[in-house]
């Protein structure tokens, strides 16, 4: 731990206006909070909206596990959790169900989350309307007034072209019947375990200046039509070559030395568990 | 195995730090600060600019570290910079009372105080000086210490800027004198429509590059007219702070070298013509930013269709922190939402997923 710095990084002023804005955010579940966020030393860009958030909220008594893609030894996810380390020398852990802070880019864990548990999700474009209206100014008002028009249209069209919905990550949901909200880059497989959690998720967007939060028990639904309903990514058919699960998220990678295809669950603690590694 | 390619991340990461470390090796010669910041001192200034952070010395340590990239250097400056407390904000600077060491006006030929051409390169020849190539430089400091030393100085007086007299002429609008705190961008989500300190903030910590593009597309018919610079003056001005136990009083903290500029468009004022004055303020040597910023000033105050004039676009874009960032994070991996995309692009295409 370098004790040139503040325990976790920044200043006690700054930590509390983060927290402040992450009670706000979870009072008004969707809404997107501006708070003053922060420079660090990890580029912006890089998850330094969650990290701001990790930093605000962890304490000595905490557990923390951070991962990339789903993979705990991802380069960024260790970079992370190395930075973290220097100035907290807080616990860390690879097992979901251990952790009490667990910060995460573009995966939900396979594993439920309970109560008492934060996941914080790194978002570098929080604006779901974004897609549909490159002006703040204009996004702004069109939230205010519960104008999704153009979100809808969105999906209606690409239904017309391509006979589906192409969306792919950062799928846009609808939060208590109020405000669309970007999931971040998850996929579209993680998007239901948003929907009445246990656990409380937190995202950050540092570069973007916005913090905005799901509650437990709070209803997530991502935008559908009636007569055409939501639908995943599939894997039909594939299993994880090391620990043979079939419903999990599957990395599609290619042997190095035969350039065979083959498939590895992307949440790599969750294969090691059930391959009892760990 | 081949899934070796995503784990491991921790040993790789000391190997890349390890490599660059051997980036930094290829020379006996040190860099040393000194001589840093004071013979690139038009990077330093660029540097401490567009960090937002006023230290030539740190600005050099953050260029010796960064092998000389100026968005790594801006990146640490910024860094180091949150974790400073914030003291004090300084008592509002009158840069007519700043010492100037250079100051011209392309609209006059003759100006109330005076043009003073002071040190450019705007007059040089750009022929690569080869006897610089072995260079003696205490001679050289030593040659110029004696030249000083042989002068007369001249006293430079404050003077009033060009545009109060076209002011007084009634060409260019008054604004009332407004001392309120500035509107901090580092503080505070920028939100649109933008106070002008906010726009004036923004663009002043600009990517350098990034504005002088945009000023440009103003000029090339993607804006208003051809600006005039009705003034470029570049001097050290004094910075105070308020006496914590009488804020009537204040207390001298040091000095900034800044380069401040105005340029002057013409513009609709009823049924006649006034003119529009746009403002520019950098830190150190850095004149085409000052003017950028300058002409993007007006041109988000005209407000119009092109980019140059849309405060959004220009305000959110110019960030060398943001934008590095986020271009830099294409490099991590995406292997999640690449998937999700490819299962999109199969399922159209009707194969499986």
């Amino acid at each position: 731990m370098d004790n040139n710095y503040n325990y976790a990084f920044l200043d006690e002023g700054s930590k509390r206006e983060i927290r402040r804005a992450s009670l706000k955010a979870v009072a008004i579940p969707g809404y997107q909070v501006p708070f003053g966020s922060r420079e660090l030393p990890i580029g912006r860009g890089w998850g330094t909206g969650g990290i701001q958030l990790t930093l605000s909220l962890i304490g000595p008594g905490d557990v923390l596990k951070v991962i990339d893609q789903g993979s705990d030894e991802s380069v960024n996810a260790v970079n992370i959790k190395k930075f973290v380390g220097l100035t907290t020398d807080v616990k860390t852990t690879v097992k979901t169900e251990e952790a009490t802070i667990i910060q995460t880019r573009h995966r939900i864990p396979e594993t439920p989350m309970k109560e008492g548990q934060i996941l914080v999700l790194q978002v570098p474009m929080p604006e779901p309307l974004r897609i549909v209206e490159p002006r703040e100014e204009i996004t702004k008002k069109m939230h205010a007034e519960g104008d999704y028009s153009p979100m809808w249209l969105l999906l209606y069209e690409s239904l017309i072209r391509y006979g589906r919905i192409t969306v792919a990550s950062e799928y846009p949901c609808l939060v208590e019947g109020r405000y669309i909200m970007n999931p971040s880059p998850i996929p579209k497989f993680d998007n239901p375990k948003l929907d009445g959690a246990d656990c409380l998720f937190l995202f950050g967007a540092g570069r973007e200046k916005k913090i905005y939060a799901i509650p437990p028990h709070t209803r997530v639904i991502p935008l559908a039509f009636d007569d055409v309903p939501f639908e995943k990514e599939s894997f039909p058919g594939r299993r994880c070559r090391l620990c043979g699960s079939g419903g999990t998220y599957l990395d599609e990678l290619f042997d190095s030395a035969t350039g065979e295809k083959y498939y590895q669950c992307s949440d790599t603690s969750h294969c090691q568990e059930v391959r009892g590694c760990i | 195995m081949a899934y070796v390619a995503v784990s491991g991340g921790e040993e790789a990461i000391e190997a890349s730090i390890r490599l660059l470390r051997y980036y930094r090796s290829g020379s006996d010669k040190d860099l040393d600060l000194e001589a840093l910041e004071n013979k690139l001192s038009l990077l330093v200034d660029r540097v401490m600019g567009e960090a937002g952070f006023y230290s030539r010395r740190y600005a050099a340590l953050a260029l010796k570290q960064s092998e000389g990239c100026v968005e790594e250097a801006v990146f640490l400056l910024r860094a180091y910079r949150s974790t400073l407390t914030r003291k004090y904000y300084s008592t509002v600077v009158n840069t007519e009372e700043m010492r100037m060491v250079r100051r011209i006006s392309a609209a006059f030929k003759d100006i109330k105080g005076g043009q003073i051409l002071g040190a450019t390169y705007d007059y040089t020849h750009r022929l690569l000086n080869f006897s610089l190539a072995r260079e003696d430089a205490p001679a050289l400091r030593e040659s110029v210490r004696q030249e000083l030393e042989a002068q007369v100085p001249l006293t430079v007086e404050p003077c009033t800027r060009v545009s109060s007299e076209l002011k007084g002429e009634g060409l260019i609008d008054s604004c009332p004198e407004d001392d309120a705190n500035p509107f901090d961008v580092t503080e505070a989500l920028l939100e649109f429509p933008a106070p002008r300190s906010a726009r004036l903030q923004t663009l002043a910590r600009a990517d350098t590059g990034f504005l002088s593009g945009m000023a440009y597309s103003a000029l090339r018919g993607y804006g208003l007219a051809h600006p005039t610079v009705g003034e470029l003056r570049t001097g050290l001005a004094e910075l105070c702070v308020p006496y914590p136990l009488d804020e009537s009083q204040s207390i001298y903290v040091g000095e900034i070298l800044i380069t401040e500029a105005e340029t002057f468009t013409e513009a609709d004022d009823k049924d006649r013509l006034k003119l529009a004055v746009g403002y520019g303020a950098v830190f150190g040597r850095n004149e085409n930013k000052a003017i950028a910023m300058a002409i993007l000033d007006r041109e988000l105050e005209a407000n119009g269709p092109y980019p140059a004039q849309s405060e959004e676009f220009v305000l959110t874009h110019g960030d060398s922190l943001e934008m590095n960032g986020f271009l830099s994070h294409l490099k991590l991996p995406h292997y999640v939402t690449f998937q999700s995309k490819l299962d999109a692009v199969r399922k159209t295409r009707g194969g499986k997923a």
